[in-house]
């Protein structure tokens, strides 16, 4: 008998805390693939944040160091300018990224630190029960947005991408979504490519994952996917956004 | 014996450097030094001033409260401690700036216009080195040769150039 | 012997490159600039890392990073700065990770002011970030002991696996003294099996994390650290003594308080008063053997501590006497340093005049 399919050898073998239908999972083993079809598990240094996937260090195979809320890129600056060589990315999730940890997500894109950022905008924060992220939609209900988010109260949602290509220091920004196999592929593409670009040393390169949170949505996975592409693929347009080999061209 | 020596003016006279100096001279004639400078906003325009003590023995703290010799080269400076000065301490200051402003009789005091003198005979800028130099031939705290050596010492190897004119100025004070 | 004229802030750097660390982190507070000054002219050449963070924050992430990778990482700050980065210090505790942190304090709280203090004492020996944890935090009094301690800090820091701190104030900082990097250490190489430096498919992953969800796990690495730091108050303390062996009081005093009660020491011994002085070098383990004897020697009548704070140390004083001898405490704060005048004025106060 042949093996038709094996799970990357980027991912370990623990069995994940994720619930059931959360996206969390695709983009684990998407970076997984990645690593492994580039040759770089035993390269690579993940940095983990706080929030749902803070235990991310145990799933992925390669070293992984796990940073205080919203510090990633910082350790992972840390990390990279000691080990020029290396290859070092975090894993980070909206509240950890574009909330507490804004000004290492824009000192780290500034300063164009060679490193990968793998950002999943779920639009909620999931681990602390499902309060409002700072890519919460204008009108979305949450635990602390209980009447909708008001935009006059609350203020609007980030756009991580767009903000952060006005940004000399990034080499490549993309927008993807997991929310079927199309966009998947996608993803899994500009995950590679955004590791390739910190390869030939290109500098900061950030990949922001349109993801789903149906446990703090309140809906099934199927119906998580479909408000992701009805709500959030209008608001926060798939896409590339800086690409400076296209640039050079 | 014992200097506790205070150098005092405004940022920008070189008081910082005259005690740069001297720390360095009392280095070199085998004695113990330290040198704390004040540091923080005053730097900046303000009245700066930094303490050097050389000692035969081990030097416990670095401050200078009471100073046994008193560099001032500005207005502020000499108001402030000249009052402070160790009966039968000495005072050397640029009277080209400063009027006298004490009626001490216990302390020994020395007037050098030397701002005006470095205007008058090309030491622009070293009003600090004709005091430093006036000060070695008053009160003989330390050689003039071991005060040039400290100061090829102090001296930066980038500004080396300066060196000369730096020590020309010592020995104009000295001399004066 | 070659000496040179060098700055507090500038002696830790030199000292810190020879000891191997070519990577620093910090941003810019008065009064301990000259460090990152000193670095970033010098580590560029070596082909090591300066870099001005965007933050306290996140300069001690950074070292975070850097320890990671296995190599010798610092961050120095004041006192303001050195709050923000408890954050960072707390999980590098976590995490077992061994680093160097300066703390040039300057007066607190809140901004304070930005002469010299020694304010942070109680931070930086009991508290220096949330959760159970320490520092070995190491006090020197002169610049050549900053040079001295630069080495041990490093190489303790790795050999227990814990953050070291040196616990500075503006005077050292800022000050100028001969020193001579004649007789420094060769720098002692500590080997790094848990870094995360990438494991070349030839090892299993390294994580370095400092959560563990079980309590169970939790409490096993807390009480597992805590065994560690047992060893560190058992094999580290440092203390110099100074004429203590014949003294009545005894004055307990770190960095320019220790240097201002010398120099009011010398004074009272002129006046024959019999008095000595303790002056911890570490602070975390706070050096309790060398109130061994005195807290049970006759001859000891007070102990004076002189403090740049409202008595922080004198808590830890009072401890390694138990309470066996009467304590007194001279201190300013807000960036006044007591006179050596003050010192023995109150020397002679506790010794009920000049006798002899």
């Amino acid at each position: 008998m042949s093996i038709v399919f094996q799970k990357t050898k980027g991912l370990t073998d623990a069995v994940t805390h994720y619930c059931p239908g959360c996206t969390h999972g695709i983009v684990h083993r998407l970076v997984g693939e990645a690593l492994e079809e580039l040759g770089i598990i035993g390269d690579a240094i993940g940095v983990a944040p706080v929030g749902c996937s803070v235990m991310a260090y145990n799933y992925f195979s390669c070293d992984m160091v796990q940073a205080p809320h919203g510090r990633a890129p910082a350790v992972a600056t840390g990390l990279k300018r000691a080990l020029p060589d290396n290859i070092v990315f975090t894993y980070q999730g909206d509240g950890d990224l574009a909330a507490i940890g804004t000004a290492e997500t824009v000192h780290s894109a500034t300063r164009g630190e060679n490193i990968t950022v793998i950002f999943i905008n779920n639009a909620i924060y999931g681990m602390t029960g499902g309060q409002m992220a700072p890519t919460t939609l204008p009108g979305q209900v949450t635990q602390t947005t209980p009447y909708g988010r008001d935009v006059n109260y609350s203020g609007y949602p980030v756009r991580v991408c767009e903000m952060v290509s006005t940004l000399d220091g990034v080499a490549f920004a993309q927008r993807v979504a997991v929310n079927n196999v199309k966009n998947v592929m996608a993803a899994k593409a500009a995950i590679k490519k955004a590791f390739e670009m910190q390869i030939n040393k290109k500098g900061f390169s950030i990949i922001e994952v349109l993801s789903t949170c149906s446990t703090n949505w309140g809906m099934t996975p199927v119906a998580a996917m479909k408000w992701l592409e009805d709500n959030m693929i209008p608001y926060y347009p798939l896409g590339v956004y800086k690409d400076k080999t296209k640039e050079a061209e | 014996m014992a200097y506790n020596i205070l150098f005092a003016g405004f940022g920008g006279q070189g008081v910082q450097f005259a005690a740069k100096v001297t720390t360095y001279s009392g280095m070199m004639s085998g004695m113990e030094v330290s040198l704390l400078p004040s540091y923080g906003p005053e730097m900046r325009g303000g009245t700066s001033n930094c303490a050097v003590r050389i000692d035969s023995k081990m030097i416990a703290s670095p401050i200078v409260n009471e100073p046994n010799l008193l560099m001032a080269l500005n207005q502020p400076s000499y108001d402030k401690f000249a009052e402070k000065v160790e009966a039968g301490g000495t005072v050397i200051f640029d009277d080209s700036l400063i009027k006298r402003s004490d009626t001490r009789t216990d302390i020994s005091v020395y007037p050098i216009p030397a701002t005006k003198l470095a205007r008058e005979h090309g030491f622009v800028g070293l009003a600090n080195m004709i005091a430093l130099g006036y000060m070695a031939k008053k009160t003989g705290f330390l050689s003039l040769d071991i005060i040039k050596e400290g100061l090829a010492k102090a001296v930066p190897a980038s500004k080396a150039a300066l060196l000369g004119k730096n020590i020309e100025a010592l020995e104009f004070g000295f001399n004066y | 012997m070659n000496k040179v004229l060098m700055k507090g802030n500038e002696a830790i750097a030199e000292a810190a490159i020879r000891a191997g660390c070519l990577h620093f982190f910090g941003y810019p507070i008065t009064p301990q600039t000259e460090v990152a000054a000193y670095f970033s002219k010098k580590l560029p050449k070596l082909g090591g890392t300066f870099l001005q963070a965007e933050s306290e924050v996140a300069a001690i992430n950074m070292v975070l990073g850097a320890a990671s990778a296995g190599v010798r990482a610092m961050t120095s700050s004041s006192s303001p700065g050195v709050s923000l980065k408890t954050e960072g210090i707390s999980y590098i505790i976590g995490s077992d990770l061994p680093c160097l942190i300066i703390n040039v304090q300057r007066g607190g709280p809140g901004l304070g002011g930005i002469q010299p203090s020694q304010s942070d004492y109680w931070q930086a020996t009991k508290a220096p970030g949330h959760g159970d944890g320490h520092l070995l935090v190491y006090a020197p009094d002169r610049v050549q002991e900053i040079i001295e301690y630069i080495f041990t800090a490093f190489d303790k820091a790795e050999q227990y696996r814990m953050p070291a701190m040196l616990l500075l104030d503006g005077t050292l900082g800022q000050m100028m003294e001969p020193v001579s990097f004649d007789d420094i250490p060769v720098p002692v190489k500590h080997e790094k099996p848990w870094a995360t430096n990438g494991h070349k498919n030839a090892r299993e992953h390294n994580i370095i994390n400092s959560l563990y969800l079980k309590p169970e796990e939790l409490e096993i690495k807390n009480f597992e650290r805590f065994e560690r730091y047992a060893k560190v108050c058992e094999n580290e303390q440092r203390y110099e003594e100074y004429m203590t062996d014949d003294a009545e009081i005894i004055i307990v005093a770190i960095g320019i308080a220790a240097r201002v009660s010398k120099s009011a020491i010398d004074d009272a011994r002129a006046a024959g008063i019999k008095v000595g002085l303790l002056r911890p070098i570490t602070v975390f383990p706070f050096p309790t053997k060398a109130f061994d004897r005195i807290k049970n020697d006759p001859k000891v009548k007070n102990i004076l501590t002189v403090e740049l704070n409202m008595g922080q140390m004198t808590d830890d004083v009072k401890l390694a006497l138990e309470c066996k001898k009467p304590v007194e405490l001279l201190r300013h704060t807000g960036g006044i340093v007591p006179t050596p005048k003050e010192v023995f004025a109150k020397l002679c106060e506790i010794n009920g005049g000049i006798r002899k």
